[in-house]
């Protein structure tokens, strides 16, 4: 902050307040000319003003609230000054995580002279509640996932964290998947779910196929023999025609439609033989994927999260396609 | 009432009659669309799949409507008669006067038109798209001109205390409106602030609060200025409290804003002074109320036959008790409990039913009859009812966001002893929904005054003059 808009500041705030104190001080006083209690003698449309005292309780309360603001303000600062307690609500200015995590760093010293109150309640959370995640990330997945106390924990964390976009009851809903079936997009094995959360995923990307396709008609084909995969019924023409152009697909969803985790490479390419459908299976939004594509992340939790919680939250996951 | 200093000057009451009669339509409008908001909360269904009609674009709609249609036509209507009145000259200005009014409900039907078609500059309480701005800054600035120029060819030596507040009110909201308003347009409904990130963020609620500040409060100190007295037939009680609390309020208020973002990105030291200035300004509110209701010193036992004036004085106590939870909301570690919980929405509408409302509808009844050259309103029973149907829906609307304000504010804190939230967002918003109900019934309520209201209007306006006597004092 430059100099000037630091003078701006305390001139127009201290300022304000100092005035009032002098407004007040001549308001106590009778200076209208008139008794007390008496009429100011003009009358508006009938109104008169009386010019009664300001009552005591109010202006020695009024009085008392400048004389606490100047107190807070020495104590929580104004302007570029902190003031006395040296106290932030949080690292401000922040660019970068390496400067957060460095400024945290700096100002949880004891005598750093600074009070970060973000990164103290953070730290006392850290200190409190830190070794019963420490003690469950000792455990493994499979273990936790048949300790109730473990999962109920899990479950609250995915309810806080996960739930917006994969259902209250990590039955998914449209675009994001359903996490209590057996159908994985990227594994269901305790390794791979964890990696999933931590990192995060970032689907390979469904490309936008109607222009290679030869425009709609390609869509429709491929749509019907997409249709066929999981055994419903559709125009065999058709069906014949899409299969016929299939080969482009086949490089991520496999030549028979498995999906890519079938393959052992998981990068997110649906299987199209199981009836389990992501963004919907009806022609209508199969033909709508193919012809617009399609591209799904799911963002990476370690540094919201820290490993430990997401552990807990793997272990719920991988306990709900368990039986 | 004396109505006699009335033939010495020829006032322009055309245009006060136009925005009390449309103060009391847009009143009708702005709080059934606050009902059928509040229904669709309950029953999500009576948004009826159709966009204009879902709640994202009925809640601005709601809000304009009231604030800048039922409550700034009632204090067009108030503050050009009251100027007019205490300064004994007709309004200044002359096709400007008209102007303000058909510039302004230009105004609100444009927002009709354009919130529920989804046109938004999704600034709170800014929502209107910037041709609307633009007329809007107009309009004020007509308004200014008439009200300020009335006031220069006044037939008085002194400004009465209703016209500074008047004044101030009208003064700030230009700068707030023009000021917080600056975007670039990119196409004829579509702009983009001029301002980023932290700093937007502090504009919006400059202008928000004070909105607040001075179209809620210091317009309506000003109309509490002239009706209460008026109504009591009682003198002010405190010339030197006025000054004070004037200067005072209107000096602090303009700080208040940040208390709007605590624990945001905002620096520290602005959320630190926007904190400060709300708890000093806690006084200078007061200082209104007492003055209105010491005012009635001598008169108390009107309260038990004029339903009008007890309209004013329980206006004046909902004006206490929101301008003390005010600044108690403000402190830093209250606000970190009741922020983003409707202990918000419960508060701004003690603010906009109990204060800006009443005050205004009390103002109503007693110019109706002035206005339209009768003795008093068609039916003073009438009256009674709305009093109470209004008073237990603002109680009744209050008291249930309230609890679940705080219940909000205590479940989204809560943890268990392994550090993780206790409940899920869902779970506390479907422990709301008794209070959300109690909420809708509140409405309903107000709704069913303002609408005795609008026919006890009708009926007087309709009445042959002077038909309806005044009932003696009691």
């Amino acid at each position: 902050m430059s100099s000037f808009w630091n003078i701006w500041i305390w001139v127009l705030s201290l300022g304000l307040l100092v005035a009032l104190t002098l407004l007040l001080r001549m308001c106590l006083k009778n200076f209208a000319g008139v008794e007390e209690g008496e009429s100011m003698g003009h009358s508006f449309d009938g109104i008169e003003e009386l010019n009664n005292p300001l009552p005591k309780w109010w202006s020695t309360f009024f009085l008392l609230t400048i004389i606490w603001a100047f107190g807070y303000i020495a104590m929580y600062g104004l302007g570029a000054w902190t003031g006395l307690l040296g106290w932030k609500s949080s690292n401000q200015g922040i660019l970068s995580i390496a400067q957060s995590n460095a400024e945290t760093a700096k100002y949880l010293e004891k005598d750093s002279g600074v009070l970060v109150q973000y990164d103290r309640e953070m730290a006392a959370a850290d200190a409190k509640f830190g070794p019963i995640f420490t003690a469950y990330a000792a455990r493994s997945i499979e273990d936790l996932a048949t300790d109730d106390e473990a999962l109920k924990i899990g479950q609250r964390l995915f309810i806080q964290n996960c739930a917006q976009c994969h259902g209250s009851d990590a039955h998914g809903t449209t675009g994001f998947p359903n996490l209590a079936d057996k159908d994985w997009l990227y594994g269901g094995t305790p390794e791979a779910i964890k990696e999933t959360i931590m990192n995060g995923r970032k689907a390979a990307g469904m490309m936008a196929w109607e222009t290679t396709l030869g425009g709609e008609q390609g869509v429709q084909e491929v749509a019907a023999y997409v249709i066929s995969l999981s055994g419903r019924s559709v125009d065999p023409e058709m069906a014949k025609a899409g299969k016929a152009k299939f080969a482009i697909c086949a490089g991520c969803h496999g030549p028979d439609g498995q999906g890519s985790l079938a393959m052992g490479t998981p990068m997110g390419a649906p299987n199209l033989t199981d009836n389990i459908w992501l963004y919907g299976g009806s022609k209508r939004v199969i033909e709508e994927t193919i012809r617009n594509g399609r591209a799904g992340v799911m963002p990476a939790w370690k540094d919201i999260l820290g490993e430990e919680k997401v552990h807990l939250i793997g272990a719920y996951v991988y306990s709900l396609s368990q039986d | 009432m004396t109505t006699s200093n009335t033939s010495a000057v020829n006032y322009n009451f055309d245009v006060v009659r136009q925005f009390t009669v449309m103060t009391v339509i847009w009143g009708i409008v702005g709080t059934s669309l606050g009902v059928l908001i509040a229904a669709q909360l309950i029953w999500p269904a009576l948004n009826f799949e159709t966009p204009w009609l879902t709640y994202s674009r009925l809640r601005p709609l709601h809000t304009n409507a009231v604030i800048f249609a039922f409550g700034t036509s009632a204090l067009f209507a108030t503050s050009y008669y009251v100027v007019q009145r205490t300064c004994k000259t007709r309004l200044f200005g002359g096709m400007l006067v008209p102007f303000t009014f058909w510039g302004w409900q230009a105004v609100i039907v444009s927002a009709i038109i354009s919130l529920p078609l989804g046109y938004t500059s999704s600034k709170e309480y800014a929502e209107l798209e910037w041709p609307i701005d633009i007329l809007i800054a107009v309009v004020w600035v007509s308004y200014a001109i008439v009200f300020f120029g009335t006031l220069v060819k006044r037939k008085v030596s002194h400004i009465y205390v209703a016209n500074w507040f008047f004044g101030g009110f009208i003064a700030t909201v230009a700068v707030l409106h023009i000021g917080n308003s600056m975007v670039i347009p990119v196409s004829g409904m579509k702009s983009y602030s001029i301002y980023s990130g932290a700093i937007d963020a502090m504009m919006q609620w400059w202008y928000g609060h004070n909105a607040v500040g001075f179209l809620l409060t210091a317009g309506f100190l000003g109309m509490m200025y002239y009706f209460v007295p008026k109504q009591a037939e009682r003198p002010v009680y405190s010339y030197r409290l006025s000054i004070v609390h004037f200067w005072a309020l209107v000096s602090l208020y303009i700080w208040a804003g940040p208390h709007h973002l605590h624990y945001t990105a905002l620096p520290d030291w602005a959320q630190s002074v926007g904190m400060v200035m709300s708890i000093v300004l806690f006084l200078p509110s007061w200082g209104g109320m007492i003055n209105g209701i010491m005012t009635l010193s001598g008169a108390w036992h009107k309260l038990r036959t004029d339903p009008i004036l007890r309209f004013l004085i329980v206006s004046l106590s909902f004006y206490g008790m929101s301008t003390f939870e005010g600044p108690m909301m403000a402190i830093k570690s209250v606000n970190a409990l009741s922020h983003y919980t409707d202990w918000t929405v419960g508060h701004v509408h003690s603010g906009a039913l109990g204060w800006v409302a009443m005050i205004s509808i009390g103002a109503m009844y007693h110019l109706i009859p002035v206005l339209f050259n009768q003795g008093r309103m068609y039916s003073i029973r009438l009256i009674n009812v709305h009093f109470w149907l209004h008073t237990v829906g603002v109680v009744l609307y209050i008291v249930a966001m309230w609890i679940s304000g705080v219940m909000q504010g205590l479940m989204w804190r809560a943890v268990n002893s392994d550090g993780t939230l206790t409940y899920s967002f869902v779970e506390s918003l479907t422990a709301s929904y008794p209070f959300y109900f109690i909420r809708f019934l509140g409405g309903v309520l107000i709704v069913t005054g303002f609408i005795l209201m609008a026919y006890n209007m009708f009926k007087t306006i309709g009445a042959k003059d002077n038909s309806l006597k005044p009932v003696d004092a009691a």
